[in-house]
């Protein structure tokens, strides 16, 4: 049974349409991130789903119950929200506590619950303390665990983690997938950091102006992406992309200073002279003396373990990943690239959507 | 990279700050004098220091009976308080859900209506005297601590929405959301974590409606004309008559008066500054 159905959700705030007709569906324990560029939708979607906007039209089903209409505190859910929204009058005991004292629930199991989850998060030495002594970190465990105490049949995470600095960005991402193992909720997850909706979704929905561009496990979509969209938005640096053509033979795209294989087994059907936009990502090139790819180098950024080349091919903007330790190229040199085949991808020039068959 | 500042500018700032502190406080240091003094008339003298001690003014002051022999100033005080705190409940308990309502909900008129509220207060309490004198007579209110409270509620309220709407809106919208995904009402919501968070904020506007009814006279001295009914500024003023003028009695009077707002001032002053902050800074 699915523990989360979405149904046509639409939803304009003001003249803007915001939502435009989503359909989603979460099975039980599934990790779902939505994530996109701001202005996408994400926030109003985790929020229509919380119940703190109704949505124009649609039909939002929590396990069996429709919830469309119902207020959040009948929808047996927990929100984490990107500001943490700690009651700044309460310890963080009665933060914890609020929602179960609300609910009527028994003194002694409250208790009982609150230093469970306190241990389970660490947060045990900090019970006492109000939101105002508490470092971003700490404030953000208490939020979580605000959400855990109350065991709901659904998390909603709104960018949770984008107050934090980056070295505990990345320790909390890890305990938040740690924490959804060892509870097995369902959890919907909104960030616009591709590295968290990698790293934290067992399903990755990308939305793009109030619609789903595409969903999936992240690998495939990473792999395999349905839009010239998603393809840039997803990998960092973003995916180079060039104008250019299937050639005579139907077996390689060439644009200025580029000529690459087609797969055969994604792109079969593509008939020669066909217009094609070809996007290769950094990371899936390596130098070659034989390459058909002529990187003109301008900026070198070496990282250490690896190094990005920053420069142009046939006159467009690209960049290419390089092994740390390799003999990096000098500004103003030429760096010839090969790409394999099952890694090019193809889109349509005007509708920008895969021309893998299996994609778009 | 900080400097010391020179010696010689200290000194002109204390100076400065000093001469500021001596302009503020001579008047007041009279007052304490002339309450001091058995005599109880000013004195010619440029420093204010009573010739001899004697609390023969506040003893004549506070123990002050009527014809009947009632105790007048018991009688008077009480009013004074009752009006004063049912002023600050009365008008805080009516701008916090207006405020509220004002700083979250979209209505018809809701920004045209704090802007009138506002424009009221541009105009003198005074010039309203003689219609509400009218409006109190017909209500028969007139020499009533009711009819006091009732004017002065309503002349505290537009500010007190003022404030509060400010605060209301300092507060971030997500803790009335968690509240509401925790489980509580609109309502729960409101009164669990809204009020509290703006505690500090309607101490401050309580204060301020206590304070502005406490020291009000000239509408007092309008509306009441029976000894039993008046309030300490209104009494206080009878000392200092046509044909006589006890201004012993009348600085005893003025700081028995101010006591009591400055015990509230120092009761509150740790609110008073966060409420100060609270609109400006975002916790």
């Amino acid at each position: 049974m699915a523990a989360v159905t979405l149904r046509g959700i639409r939803k304009t705030l003001g003249p803007n349409l915001i939502l435009r007709g989503i359909d989603l569906s979460l099975t039980k324990g599934e990790f779902a991130v939505l994530v996109g560029p701001s202005g996408c939708g994400k926030s109003t979607l985790l929020r229509t789903v919380a119940g703190l906007e109704e949505p124009d039209s649609g039909t939002i089903v929590l396990g069996d119950r429709d919830v469309t209409r119902s207020p959040p505190r009948d929808r047996d859910i927990a929100m984490v929200f990107q500001s943490y929204a700690l009651y700044p009058h309460l310890t963080v005991r009665d933060n914890l506590a609020f929602g179960l004292k609300l609910r009527g629930v028994d003194p002694k199991e409250i208790a009982s619950r609150v230093s469970e989850v306190a241990r389970m998060l660490t947060i045990e030495a900090l019970l006492d303390r109000f939101p105002r002594e508490m470092s971003g970190g700490q404030r953000q465990r208490v939020a979580m665990g605000r959400a855990v105490v109350r065991r709901p049949q659904l998390f909603l995470f709104d960018e949770p983690l984008s107050n934090l600095d980056a070295a505990l960005r990345a320790q909390v991402r890890v305990e938040i997938k740690r924490l959804h193992a060892s509870l097995g909720a369902t959890m919907l997850y909104v960030t616009h950091d591709q590295v968290e909706a990698m790293t934290l979704a067992d399903r990755l929905v990308v939305l793009r102006a109030g619609s789903v561009e595409q969903e999936g496990p992240p690998l495939e979509v990473y792999q395999r992406p349905a839009s010239r969209f998603v393809a840039g938005f997803l990998g960092s640096p973003a995916m180079n992309f060039f104008n250019g053509s299937i050639d005579a033979t139907g077996r390689f795209a060439e644009a200025p200073g580029l000529r690459v294989s087609v797969d055969p087994a994604r792109f079969a059907t593509l008939p020669p002279g066909r217009p094609v936009l070809i996007g290769v990502r950094p990371h899936d090139v390596i130098p070659d003396p034989d390459g058909a790819i002529d990187l003109h180098v301008e900026v070198v950024e070496p990282m250490g373990f690896e190094a990005y080349a920053h420069g142009t091919v046939g006159g467009v903007a690209f960049v290419a990943r390089l092994d740390g330790d390799a003999a990096l190229p000098r500004p103003g040199e030429r760096l010839p690239l090969r790409v394999h085949a099952s890694s090019v991808h193809l889109f349509d020039p005007t509708t920008e959507r895969s021309l893998d068959p299996g994609r778009s | 990279m900080s400097r010391r500042t020179p010696w010689w500018i200290e000194l002109l700032v204390h100076a400065a700050l000093l001469t500021a502190v001596a302009f503020a406080l001579y008047p007041v240091l009279w007052v304490v004098t002339l309450a001091l003094s058995p005599s109880g008339t000013p004195s010619p003298r440029a420093l204010p220091w009573p010739e001899a001690f004697s609390l023969d003014n506040f003893r004549a002051v506070t123990l002050q009976h009527d014809a009947a022999g009632r105790w007048l100033f018991g009688r008077q005080l009480f009013n004074s308080v009752f009006v004063a705190v049912a002023t600050a409940v009365t008008s805080v308990a009516l701008a916090t859900p207006a405020a509220y309502a004002m700083a979250r909900m979209r209505f018809v008129g809701d920004r045209a209506g704090m802007r009138v509220l506002l424009a009221t207060q541009m105009f003198p309490g005074v010039a309203t005297a003689v219609p509400l004198y009218v409006i109190l007579d017909g209500l028969r209110l007139l020499d009533t601590r009711a009819g006091l409270v009732l004017v002065y509620a309503t002349t505290a309220l537009p500010f007190a929405m003022f404030q509060l709407r400010g605060a209301f809106e300092a507060i971030p919208r997500e803790l009335e959301e968690a509240a509401m995904v925790d489980g509580a009402t609109r309502w729960q919501a409101f009164f669990k974590v809204v009020l509290p968070a703006a505690r500090p904020a309607i101490a401050v506007t309580c204060l301020f409606a206590f304070m502005s009814a406490w020291n009000e006279f000239i509408l007092a001295a309008t509306f009441l004309s029976h000894e039993d009914a008046f309030t300490l500024p209104v009494a206080l003023q009878r000392y200092v008559g046509e044909h006589d003028a006890a201004w012993g009695r009348f600085a005893a009077g003025a700081m028995v008066v101010s006591v009591p707002v400055m015990a509230v001032f120092y009761a509150v002053q740790r609110h008073l500054v966060g409420g100060l902050t609270a609109g400006s800074v975002k916790g």
